[in-house]
């Protein structure tokens, strides 16, 4: 006999364990037959994603049309179309502050450039780093480590350590500082803010993007970029003639992909501005949040008719992903 | 040597004409390094930070090193005075400690013998500096505050629900990989719908769910609507499917219940894919904040990433507490960026996901 | 102990009827070959016997009882898959001890079946080793000793050898039927190879699109198939079929045209045909002889394969094509000619339907 290993000592309480929930679930198998159990085995995860996820997409629509500040559904009143007309009433629809949800459509707005700005320059930057990293590097894997380091940090570190970069005693001051310049005081001038929201986000998550842009740079088949020598054709004809049309479907779907993820903003931002200065970093999904939950004139009802809207646009963003992905397979096949 | 030096500056330049650097390699080494930097710096600095005292923070322009200026305890003073080097009119440079100051002078004594004062010109003297690591900024939150609470619950949330996302995705993957039954397609339909849906959608219904359950501030509130990840189900099943059906088979033949092929052969078999998940599983119930933002409002429940928001967005914001409980945050992150930071991302790479 | 009989069993997936009627009675300690080409149902035909398919109709015994209601688990048969699918995280004993741990059997009871079965096997020097450590014979040897362990009624082996190469498969086939000799109990062995049905089968029953098309011991198979489809499946290379017609039927004897215009005449026993009934000839390419008679039909050659013992000529006749397999080393070359003596070789003759109507032993025999 072998001296039991660590594993087998971890494993001997859970496998005992796991034979006493056999002889019942055996008598079911004999019961059901083997059909049941695959219901049995898919139960606990439909069961919680039907109560956490199906039943409040369910209950959201509800909720949009009730009013009150009650959570429960029992205390809220019916008030139809109410929340929806409340968010669209504005006397001028090209200025979001003449609307009655003027925060609302601040938050649209600055949802919308942060989008536009930080997903562009996000796949720009990914797209650049990607093609760094496939060229031929001495000790790639540590290259590819070094961009990708900031995704697995949490927004509210993120948040934190730029908080703490960009305050005026912090390193960026103290940069100009060493080349003469002055200190400034960055998280409170609004367009400076807002530049640092993107900047920050870019920063966490450019790596993840550029990971995915470099397994579809690796996909392309080397012997095209071979013929392509052979041919004598220039680099950068290389790129824009090879790289580029065979990188397209998978460019397009980190492009739906950052743009889905874009929308929903918040973690880190929240942390490291608050929404602020005034309301200059405040986005869709911290409006939800505070008409939801944090203001005191809390509004649950309006808060999720909000969040409809939201996921209305993450939807159509979502189909369009699913359509590229199908295409592309499609593709695979032939 | 040489031949090291050769692979690590290999070039386009070498490569194709022969010799010279072309644009494109140094554009590469600028990026790279330029990257380095970027990507690393801020947290290093925060690092570097973590361990400065409160005046050391205070300080611009702020050092990269925790320096802090040297202090002593002379006989004949209450407190502690602060030690300097101060130039002699006669050219010499002696270590003395600082009483007072007025005006363009200090009046200043000599540790050694605290009896006669020497009167300095405040710009002949400059402050001792030492290095030194302000460790209570770690111990004194997990003392005096309750960052120990935060962190023991970061480490439930994020333990018991990678246990049970595990358990229970492992189980719809076996399911839906390896039975056909009726509404199959229905069950994969609805777990890939709610990848469209994520928290910031359903937040307020999902809310009043949790109240009715009476799991408003608990941190099982937190846990539960995390746990059916359908992230979690698709890479599990892409794996269980690539297990031989023959194989499941050779087990009924074998007298083995469904639930022990689940158990003893289809779980080890995919235990790759099981690490991969948990791996990811462990990253994002650590980061998770604005739900248990929105779940937890007892300090007492407090996650450490809900900890140090809140703390953070105080008022009077004491950030060396703040920045060394944010080191610790990352610790475990960095933690398995370092062992397991292949893995990432080969598995992000493999299924596109984060 | 181990007697299979199958009533009217019947099997589809969805509306594509797999198995259509199968009717066959397996007795004790028979060795039974299913063979036919892929598709044929006759895997799906064991997986319903394993019990790893559930049958759309009819009834399956084992030794009397009925075990259409009966999971495999308990229908005490063990199976030796095409895969092996031996459990690539276990040790080869845990291998075979998980079976019959899942029985509850004592531990000491098997440690003595497994050792039993590893010194019957010789792979006691592996038993500690993965399934991934082991080569394929090796591993195919722990896939029937795992089957052995279990000491079954009868044990259903679904192309085993098909993962072997060809050295390998043709020594582990003599070992099978060794092993056969010595347990003694039931076997079914599916293949698609005919050579594999020849050596081991007491029986073999040979299916196409989910029907039995005959059933019968190898020699029966080979020297009397009961239709076209047999004639050709059993024999390599296979019989070749010349379409012929029926010239004159007098008393005992017929005279057919055959390949163009040339006549054999042929006994006629109890079968019956008629004049200027359209009808095909089937003669196996190793009994066909070269022959001097101007008179015999004249054979194009495409193909030369010169086999050292054997020489396979690849030729064309009136249109048809004409597979000869002679003794020996042959003088003949791609575009010669050469005639085959049509009047001593055994001759099948089938109908329209591909039903065997005759066999004409020939002079030879």
């Amino acid at each position: 006999m072998t001296t039991p290993s660590l594993s087998s000592l971890i494993m001997a309480p859970i496998n005992a364990v796991m034979r006493i929930i056999d002889a019942p679930l055996r008598r079911l198998q004999k019961a059901t037959g083997i059909g049941g159990m695959a219901a049995f085995f898919l139960a606990p995860n439909m069961l919680i994603f039907g109560i956490f996820v199906l039943l409040p997409l369910v209950i959201n629509f509800v909720y949009s049309m009730t009013g009150g500040t009650a959570f429960f559904l029992s205390e809220r009143d019916f008030i139809g179309g109410a929340q929806y007309s409340r968010l669209f009433e504005c006397q001028n629809y090209l200025d979001p502050m003449s609307c009655q949800e003027d925060a609302f459509w601040t938050a649209v707005g600055n949802t919308f450039w942060f989008v536009v700005l930080q997903v562009s320059l996000m796949i720009l930057t990914a797209l650049i780093t990607a093609l760094i990293l496939n060229r031929e590097l001495a000790a790639r894997s540590f290259w590819r480590a070094v961009f990708f380091f900031p995704v697995l940090l949490s927004p509210v570190v993120v948040g934190l350590i730029w908080k703490w970069i960009l305050q005026r005693q912090g390193l960026l001051n103290f940069g100009l500082y060493q080349f003469g310049m002055d200190p400034y005081t960055w998280l409170t001038d609004r367009d400076w803010t807002f530049a640092a929201t993107i900047g920050v986000s870019i920063w966490a998550h450019m790596g993840f993007y550029a990971l995915i842009i470099l397994a579809g740079l690796q996909a392309i088949p080397k012997d095209l970029y071979e013929a392509a020598e052979m041919d004598g054709t220039r680099p950068a004809r290389v790129f824009w003639r090879i790289t580029l049309p065979l990188l397209a479907p998978n460019l397009l779907v980190v492009v739906v992909l950052a743009l889905i993820k874009s929308v929903q903003v918040f973690d880190e931002i929240y942390v490291l501005t608050g929404g602020g200065p005034g309301t200059s970093t405040l986005f869709l999904t911290q409006y939800i949040y505070e008409t939801g939950f944090a203001s005191a004139l809390r509004n649950p009802g309006l808060a999720a008719a909000a969040s409809i809207l939201m996921g209305t646009v993450l939807v159509v963003l979502t189909l369009i992903q699913l359509g590229i992905g199908k295409r592309g397979e499609n593709k695979g096949k032939r | 040597m040489g031949n090291v030096a050769r692979f690590i500056l290999r070039r386009r330049g070498a490569h194709g004409s022969g010799k010279g650097w072309h644009w494109t390699d140094i554009f590469t080494w600028v990026w790279l390094i330029g990257g380095l930097i970027i990507m690393f710096g801020p947290a290093v600095w925060l690092m570097f930070s973590s361990l400065k005292t409160p005046a050391a923070l205070a300080e611009f322009p702020p050092s990269i090193l925790p320096y802090v200026t040297s202090q002593a305890t002379v006989e004949g003073y209450d407190k502690p005075l602060m030690l300097y080097d101060a130039k002699m009119p006669d050219g010499s440079t002696r270590v003395l400690a600082e009483v007072r100051r007025i005006g363009l002078v200090a009046q200043m004594v000599d540790p050694k013998a605290p009896g006669d004062i020497v009167k300095v010109n405040i710009n002949d003297r400059s402050p001792v500096r030492i290095m030194s690591f302000a460790t209570n900024n770690y111990t004194e939150p997990f003392v005096h505050f309750d960052f120990l609470r935060y962190l023991w619950n970061s480490v439930f949330v994020t333990v018991v629900a990678t246990v049970i996302t595990l358990v229970v995705n492992s189980m719809a993957a076996f399911a839906l990989s390896k039975y056909e039954f009726k509404g199959r397609s229905v069950a994969m339909l609805v777990i890939l719908a709610t990848l469209m849906v994520p928290l910031s959608v359903i937040m307020v219904p999902l809310y009043s769910i949790i109240s009715t359950l009476g799991l408003f501030n608990s941190l099982w509130g937190v846990i539960l609507p995390t746990v059916a990840t359908p992230t979690g189900v698709f890479i599990l099943r892409q794996y269980m499917l690539t297990i031989p059906d023959e194989l499941l088979d050779a087990a009924r033949m074998d007298k083995a219940s469904e639930w022990q092929i689940y158990w003893r052969i289809v779980l080890p078999l995919t235990a790759p894919a099981l690490a991969v998940l948990a791996i990811f599983s462990v990253v994002w119930r650590w980061n998770d904040f604005l739900w248990p933002l929105i779940v937890l409002s007892r300090r007492e429940l407090y996650t450490l990433q809900v900890g140090l928001s809140i703390y953070s967005g105080e008022l009077n914001v004491q950030w060396h507490f703040i920045l060394a409980m944010t080191v610790v945050t990352m610790i475990p992150v960095v933690l398995v960026f370092i062992f397991l930071q292949r893995f990432i991302t080969t598995g992000i790479a493999g299924t596109g996901l984060k | 102990m181990g007697e299979i009989k199958l009533t009217d069993v019947k099997k589809s997936f969805g509306a594509l009827a797999v198995l259509k009627d199968i009717d066959l009675h397996i007795k004790d300690g028979e060795f039974v070959v299913f063979v036919g080409p892929s598709g044929c149902g006759k895997s799906t035909l064991l997986r319903t016997i394993a019990g790893l398919e559930k049958v759309s109709g009819g009834e399956i015994q084992i030794d009397g009882k009925r075990v259409n209601e009966v999971t495999a688990a308990d229908r005490g048969l063990a199976m030796v898959f095409q895969s092996y699918a031996l459990y690539p995280h276990m040790s080869v004993r845990q291998n075979l001890a998980f079976g019959l741990e899942n029985s509850n059997m004592p531990k000491a009871e098997i440690t003595e079946r497994i050792n039993e079965a590893a010194r019957m096997l010789e792979i006691e020097a592996y038993m500690d080793r993965r399934p991934g450590q082991l080569s394929g014979g090796q591993r195919q040897r722990v896939a029937i000793g795992r089957a052995i362990v279990r000491r079954p009624t009868a044990f259903l082996l679904d192309e085993p050898l098909s993962n072997l190469d060809a050295e390998l498969r043709v020594s582990t086939r003599a070992e099978l039927a060794a092993l056969h000799g010595r347990l003694g109990s039931t076997m079914i062995y599916v293949t698609h190879d005919q050579v594999e049905a020849m050596t081991l089968a007491h029986r073999i029953v040979v299916m196409r699109a989910g029907q039995i098309e005959q059933v019968g011991t190898p020699l029966e198979l080979y020297n009397e198939p009961a239709n076209r489809f047999v004639a050709g499946f059993i024999g390599a290379p296979h019989m070749n079929f010349l379409k012929a017609d029926v010239v004159e039927v007098s008393g005992e004897l017929a005279s057919l045209s055959v390949a163009g215009g040339y006549r054999v005449q042929v006994r006629l026993g109890q079968a019956k045909l008629n004049s200027g009934q359209k009808v095909t000839v089937g003669v196996r390419p190793q009994h066909l002889v070269v022959s001097n008679d101007p008179l015999s039909p004249s054979v194009k050659v495409r193909l030369v394969e010169a086999l050292g013992s054997e020489t396979v000529i690849h030729g064309d006749i009136a249109g048809e094509k004409m597979l000869a397999v002679l003794p020996g080393q042959q003088r003949l070359n791609a575009g010669d000619e050469v005639r085959f003596d049509l009047t001593t070789p055994p001759l099948h003759v089938f109908d329209d339907n591909g039903f065997r109507l005759l066999t004409y032993a020939g002079q030879l025999t």
